[in-house]
């Protein structure tokens, strides 16, 4: 029988509302109780046999939950495979990430989604749960084989980056995906607005002469999204959302009860589009880098809950694919390993969120997101867990990154805030050395 | 004056020509100076100085460009530099080597100054960052045209005397012209009043954030302008329609010599070239006496030779050479 104690951390479980010193107990990769300390500050007398962590400064939490994560492989190994995608996720918190289905081939039939759980359990780091297409090789012209995909172990549905412009298809997908209650995550995209496009549309765009994708294209298509969801009764999920008007069409859908929700990247949150002038294909990615009036309505929607999730929106992309003029570099960023400490630039640090609701958009929006039960530390729960330690600080070393890749625009940044231990099944699957 | 006699009293600083967007008034005035000297000192002739001597330049072209490459070959070994002429006529990737790649491919065998023409906006700023060598964008993308914007102006100022207090109209497809944003950067700077007209489809969002007027009626503006610069239409820049139709786009934008004679007598007419005749003007108006369009194409060579000098002398002075 294995016992772990984490012992004397700040225990924050959005779940359950606890934000207090406490001590977590797990017991053969459950949690069995979570004690807060009593004002004298004693612990919980341990049980013969423990291994204790002691968390004293540090946040102990549920781990991190992330919808869509490009792990890359079969197809794109240069960039990423399971092992090290999952890796990067634990040294990211994240003890459960949604693969997304752009391998290739395209995850849109039941072996496919079963090799993403296979791959997985090899590598034995984090959760893993399969998304499947939407469509057939996510060509937005006929339904992926979404039953036997459900069967192969799919949270969800998604053709990725592609949107599912035809909006009969997306129809019909929707109301195929509510026979099996799941929902379907979907790039909110109008693609004739968006082609070719380098960066956010506007002055920035204007003066240095690059094309621009409108704010429009965006907030067209999840209009369009929100009235199939009121039409067919399905879930749509939004991904990725950038833009000021997208965040309030989903907080009036959400107003009259229409199943929509939506996450948000951390770089959407701290950058905005003035950075392009660096022409740094870095901080190139798709939805590109708005502007600030942009940035301030999706922090205000992340705060009022109208965006439930945050996302690293994970898309590794191998060097020499960004070692290229600007037009033809892919778009993209590693974000899993330094989603948390840009999300304590962007929020905690100039006191937009506490870290109990950011801790929420990590955990349980997302869970709600896959109509999973983790993203808490409710006893007999499993004992997937995450310490943090808020003070901490540290600069961006891409060269150790577990991630196979290295296009992050943060590069020798510094920032607060460091996940120190991710636990997985009540197992210690990473710790910081 | 000595011809390779440089009366430098201005203030330049530059390591590269990137964009006019940023340089001072100071340093504008600098470079038109200096344009000056050379067009007084050589007098129209062709004899080569040694300002550059012992110098080589490379012309790396990754777009077509016969008019500004021959500009730039001629006014480098003007000044006495050797030149090797780098041409790829698509995007470098088709050949399996990064942009990069190619350009310090070059740089090894012994450059000193890089002259980049390429379709992608940011890519001479690439090189700068990697490249040792002083580097001169001759047009990225949609982006900047420097030395286009500054032989654009050293005209207007030889043709005027003066920048500041003129009003000047860029006609035409302001969204895919790297010579608007960098004659917007340099005439604002330098105190002129810039109005940009063309079809609404072609003027980006946001221009005016700028310091430009936004008109989209030829005929309103042409009495209060001192100079036209008509820009090109862009052709193969363009995806999709942005004006119905050839014929429509000249009945409102063309410059014709009906149109001119609402214009002020003086008027200057600019074309960047090369011009499609009877879209964005005709043949009467481009032949005719309000054109500057070939002394641009003379002053070109000059503002190239005044800008590799100055770049040449920032670059010894950094090396702590002589000067």
């Amino acid at each position: 029988m294995r016992t772990l104690l984490i012992s004397g951390g700040r225990v924050i479980d959005p779940a359950n509302n606890i934000d207090a010193v406490a001590d977590v107990l797990i017991q053969n990769g459950r949690i069995v109780t979570v004690t807060v300390r009593a004002e004298n500050g004693a612990s919980v007398s341990s049980p013969v046999d423990v291994e204790v962590i002691d968390a004293s400064g540090l946040i102990v939490c549920p781990g991190f939950i992330d919808t869509h994560v490009s792990l890359r492989e079969p197809g794109f190994e240069e960039d990423e495979c399971t092992a090290s995608g999952t890796a990067a996720a634990l040294a990211g918190g994240f003890t459960t990430i949604a693969a997304q289905s752009d391998t290739s081939p395209v995850v849109d039939n039941r072996s496919a989604a079963e090799f993403i759980r296979l791959q997985a359990e090899r590598a034995h780091n984090c959760r893993v749960y399969p998304l499947g297409a939407v469509t057939k090789a996510s060509k937005g012209e006929e339904l992926a084989e979404i039953g036997q995909l459900v069967q192969g172990g799919a949270v969800g549905f998604s053709d990725a980056k592609t949107p599912v412009a035809n909006s009969e298809v997306m129809r019909r997908a929707l109301e195929y995906t509510r026979m099996f209650n799941r929902p379907i995550l979907h790039f909110a995209m109008v693609p004739e607005l968006s082609e070719g496009g380098v960066m956010h549309e506007g002055y920035q765009a204007t003066r240095l002469g690059l094309r621009g994708i409108p704010a429009a294209a965006q907030d067209i298509m999840t209009g369009r999204d929100i009235a199939l969801a009121e039409l067919t009764g399905g879930r749509v999920h939004l991904m990725c959302v950038s833009t000021k008007d997208s965040v309030e069409r989903v907080r009036r859908a959400q107003a009259i009860g229409i199943a929509v929700t939506a996450d948000v990247t951390p770089h959407h949150l701290l950058l905005t589009d003035d950075v392009m002038d660096s022409f740094d294909t870095m901080y190139k990615c798709y939805p590109p880098l708005r502007s600030a009036e942009h940035v301030t309505a999706l922090i205000a929607g992340l705060k009022d809950g109208t965006l439930s999730a945050i996302t690293a929106d994970h898309q590794p992309l191998a060097l020499e694919k960004k070692q290229v003029e600007l037009d033809i570099a892919p778009p993209g960023i590693c974000g899993l390993e330094t989603l948390l400490a840009v999300c304590v630039k962007a929020l905690i640090e100039p006191g937009h969120l506490t870290w109990s609701e950011l801790i929420a958009r990590l955990t349980v929006g997302p869970a709600a997101v896959l109509g999973l039960d983790h993203g808490t530390l409710s006893p007999g729960s499993m004992a997937d867990v995450t310490l943090i330690n808020p003070v901490e600080q540290w600069t961006v070393k891409s060269s150790a990154f577990r991630s196979r890749s290295r296009n992050t625009p943060f590069e020798g940044q510094s920032f607060t805030g460091r996940v120190v231990t991710t636990i997985v099944d009540g197992e210690v699957r990473y710790r910081t050395t | 004056m000595e011809l390779n006699e440089i009366p430098l009293s201005g203030l330049w600083g530059e390591r590269h020509l990137l964009g006019l967007e940023g340089l001072s008034a100071e340093q504008l005035t600098t470079v038109l100076d200096l344009t000056e000297h050379y067009d007084q000192a050589t007098r129209g002739g062709t004899q080569r100085l040694d300002v550059l001597k012992g110098l080589v330049v490379a012309n790396l072209f990754f777009e077509n460009s016969t008019r500004t490459r021959t500009s730039f070959s001629l006014a480098a070994r003007r000044l006495g530099a050797d030149t090797v002429d780098f041409t790829a006529s698509s995007s470098s990737l088709s050949k399996g080597e990064t942009f990069i790649d190619t350009a310090l491919t070059i740089e090894a065998m012994g450059v000193d100054m890089v002259v980049c023409r390429h379709s992608t906006p940011g890519a001479p700023h690439l090189l700068a960052r990697h490249l040792k060598a002083s580097v001169l964008n001759a047009g990225d993308g949609t982006h900047e045209h420097p030395t286009q914007g500054l032989l654009d102006i050293y005209t207007i100022r030889k043709a005027r005397g003066r920048i500041s207090g003129l009003t000047v109209a860029m006609v035409g497809d302001i969204r895919h012209s790297r010579v608007a944003r960098s004659n917007i950067h340099g005439l604002v700077t330098l105190g002129a009043r810039v109005i940009v007209c063309g079809p609404a489809t072609l003027i980006p969002s946001d221009i005016s954030r700028m310091g430009v007027e936004v008109a989209y009626n030829l005929d309103d503006i042409l009495p209060e302008v001192d100079c036209v610069n008509l820009l090109r239409v862009q052709f193969e820049r363009q995806r999709g329609a942005f004006f119905p139709s050839i014929a429509e786009y000249a009945n409102l934008f063309g410059m014709n010599g009906q149109r001119i004679r609402k214009a002020k007598s003086d008027l200057l007419v600019l074309a960047p070239g090369p011009i499609n005749r009877g879209v964005e003007l005709t043949p009467d108006v481009a032949d005719g006496p309000h054109s500057v369009i070939l002394n641009q194409v003379t002053n070109g060579l000059l503002v190239r030779m005044a800008c590799l000098t100055l770049l040449t002398q920032e670059r010894r002075r950094l090396q702590g050479g002589q000067s």
